[in-house]
């Protein structure tokens, strides 16, 4: 089952749809939430009269103005810093850092200030900020343009880390992380950016935050993924499909808060589960996963979980990149590895 | 071709009321004697505050306390300045503008003390949490000056913070943000010549502090920190330039750390006490008194009656303070979201046995 066909059966058959690209929804999202609401925002490096670098934010200048789709300083720490002082007196900045491998900078405003300010000042002052942040690898760029960074955000308390895997999400994902009360950090998987459309609604509407999605079902071995690798899994699940073993994929769409009951209600059923993620395996959020398997459903396992991840190195240049990113080959092979135990 | 100038500018350095109480008269801002017999009775109380604090710090009823003494001028001067509405963004030395800016001063010893109330300032009062990681408060005040220009509010962001935090990358950001934007915004260095055991001179190789504001294109100007009515001026100006769409300006006032960097400091290791005394000298609440005094408004029984007065509204503050109830059990994890999300439920419950809930 393709993608498409999933989030078919989740559209409202009488309402107007459009085929769109994941960039293309999440410009749509923004634009339905700055209609919507005057207070929101957006700020970043290029997002105004150049549309972004991957246009996420195309068109959007001339419908709200500069001041509203502000082209700012080349200035992560900033970006951040002035929507952290934004959000708290009473806008919605939607920052954009340009790509995740350039974050550095801001994460001392975003974990020291953006993720605390609420609960150091018990509610008084809250910081309701969505900050974009295209990431992962498979575009063949430069250094320091592939990093997958989740796991950094997922250790520092106070976010919501969200990563749509399809049109569908990105659009209703991102306009429910600008309407939530809280800095919700939105991973955007820039390698399937334009890879494919899906018929969406044109109307807005949002999916909620922290709730999974089970895009392919299956009886034998779930994979759980989140992002731009949900896409791999589930070519993986077409594949081994062929070979009758049945495969559940779970795609998470928020890993904070995690949708814990999905994932371990499907790892019940089949009692085996491959973790699929881009970042480095060590310290990634597959150990976490993989440890709330073992301590929530240990006795329905028939198979140790097995991770397929990034490997514990530097990303590599555009020349090695497939030899680090998990492909269709290496979760096959840790799904068979698991079904032989 | 020859060489051309294309940039030239001259920082100015603006003082009022000399060490000895006499005052340039035709610089003397209109204050009048009971605003300045108020701001008198403001440093007099920041004074007292502080000085109690270290007490407290010493029985172990207060945690690590960051003094203010000596910059007492600076902090009733700039909020003299500021209107009703206008934003106070601070670092962790602003004890003393917190308070006048409405922030309770129980508060301000509730949080030093250890407890993330001492942060829930009452509603309408426009006031940031103390800002730790130095420097990173003045992006902070950039955006609070954006958002006011945004939704057309005709109030001012003031960001204090040291000469410390002008090497900090977020000091650049932020003012070069600010003059990009034209932003409503006062910044404010606390320049009290010691980051801890480092010296201004190893901090920068600029003659002020004042002169980087050039560089992003906004007003610079140095006051004698230790001179409210300089203070008050410069602030005064700024302010009003901000509010009528002028943009920003940064303003160092020069001062001195009276005491340690903060009460886990020892201040003697890294200072010789002759600088001190010579500062000590300059303290800018004996410099108002004798304004007041050569003016004939203030005598030793006024400032008896001051100095009791402070006492008995710090002690009320202490008690204040004191006399919080303990935090419930599980306030570490409710303030966490707008909404407790299932994992941080669970481990609450975990936490406080199911207490609380």
């Amino acid at each position: 089952m393709s993608t498409a066909e999933i989030h078919a059966v989740e559209t409202d058959p009488a309402g107007a749809t459009e085929k769109l690209t994941i960039a293309q929804a999440v410009r749509d999202a923004m634009r339905d939430e700055m209609r919507r609401d005057a207070s929101v925002v957006i700020l970043g490096e290029d997002v105004g009269v150049d549309g972004g670098v991957f246009r996420a934010t195309d068109g959007l200048i001339d419908e709200f103005g500069a001041e509203r789709v502000i082209d700012t300083p080349l200035a992560e720490s900033a970006i951040i810093g002035m929507s952290v002082g934004m959000a708290a007196t009473g806008m919605r900045p939607v920052a954009e850092i340009q790509f995740m491998g350039f974050v550095y900078p801001a994460v001392n405003q975003l974990l020291a200030h953006a993720a605390r300010l609420r609960n150091r000042t018990r509610g008084v002052l809250t910081v309701p900020m969505v900050v974009r942040m295209p990431y992962g690898g498979g575009i063949h760029p430069p250094e320091h343009h592939s990093e997958s960074y989740e796991s950094l955000f997922l250790n520092s308390p106070g976010f919501k880390v969200v990563v749509p895997s399809n049109p569908y999400d990105a659009k209703g994902l991102l306009a429910a992380a600008i309407r939530d009360p809280d800095p919700v950090l939105f991973m955007e998987p820039k390698r399937i950016y334009r890879a494919f459309r899906d018929e969406i609604p044109t109307e807005p509407f949002t999916v909620p935050l922290g709730v999974a999605s089970v895009p392919h079902a299956g009886d034998d071995v779930t994979l759980i993924s989140w992002g731009a690798m949900v896409r791999v899994c589930l070519d993986t699940a077409d594949m081994l499909a062929r070979e009758d073993v049945s495969v559940e994929v779970v795609d998470l769409r928020t890993l904070n808060p995690l949708d814990r009951s999905t994932m371990l209600a499907s790892v019940t059923k089949t009692g085996r589960a491959v973790v699929v993620h881009e970042a480095p395996r060590t310290g990634g959020f597959g150990a976490e996963i993989a440890a709330l398997i073992a301590e929530h459903a240990l006795l329905h396992l028939e198979a140790p979980v097995k991770r397929v991840a990034g490997y514990d190195v530097v990303f590599p240049l555009a020349k090695n990149e497939k030899r680090y990113l998990p492909t269709r080959d290496r979760i096959a092979t840790a799904v068979r590895e698991t079904l032989e135990f | 071709m020859p060489k051309t100038q294309v940039y030239h500018a001259v920082t100015e350095r603006l003082e009022i009321l000399g060490p000895d109480g006499t005052v340039d008269k035709d610089l003397l801002p209109e204050l009048g004697e009971e605003r300045v017999r108020s701001m008198y009775l403001d440093m007099i109380r920041m004074r007292a505050m502080d000085d109690k604090a270290l007490k407290l710090q010493r029985q172990g009823r207060m945690g690590t306390w960051p003094p203010i003494k000596g910059q007492e001028a600076i902090q009733a001067g700039v909020a003299q300045a500021m209107a009703d509405d206008d934003w106070l963004i601070p670092a962790f030395r602003e004890h003393g503008i917190m308070w006048l800016r409405g922030v309770p001063a129980h508060l301000i010893y509730a949080y030093w003390a250890g407890d993330e109330r001492g942060s829930a300032f009452p509603e309408g009062v426009r006031v940031f949490p103390v800002a730790v990681p130095v420097g990173s408060q003045w992006q902070h005040g950039t955006g609070v000056g954006l958002s006011l220009k945004l939704r057309g509010e005709d109030a001012v962001a003031v960001t204090f913070g040291g000469d410390g935090s002008t090497s900090e990358g977020d000091f650049h950001e932020a003012m070069n943000c600010a003059g990009v934007f034209r932003t409503p915004c006062v910044f404010v260095i606390q320049n009290n010549q010691w980051a801890i055991s480092v010296p201004l001179h190893q901090q920068t190789a600029s003659e002020t502090l004042a002169q980087k504001a050039h560089a992003y294109g906004i007003p610079g100007v140095q006051v004698d920190g230790n001179d409210v009515f300089a203070v008050y001026s410069a602030a005064a100006e700024a302010i009003d330039n901000a509010r009528r769409g002028g943009g920003p300006t940064l303003i160092e006032a020069v001062t001195y750390r009276l005491g340690d960097h903060t009460t886990a400091d020892d201040a003697s290791r890294y200072r010789e006490d002759e600088e001190v005394e010579a500062w000590a000298e300059r303290d800018p609440i004996v410099r108002l008194r004798s304004f007041l005094e050569q003016r004939g408004w203030w005598d030793a029984d006024r400032e008896q009656a001051a100095q009791s007065e402070a006492q008995t509204w710090v002690d009320r503050m202490v008690a204040e303070a004191e006399a919080m109830p303990p935090q419930d059990a599980g306030d570490i994890f409710t303030h966490m979201y707008a909404e407790l999300p299932p994992n941080l439920a669970e481990q609450m419950a975990e936490a406080t046995g199911g207490e609380s809930s």
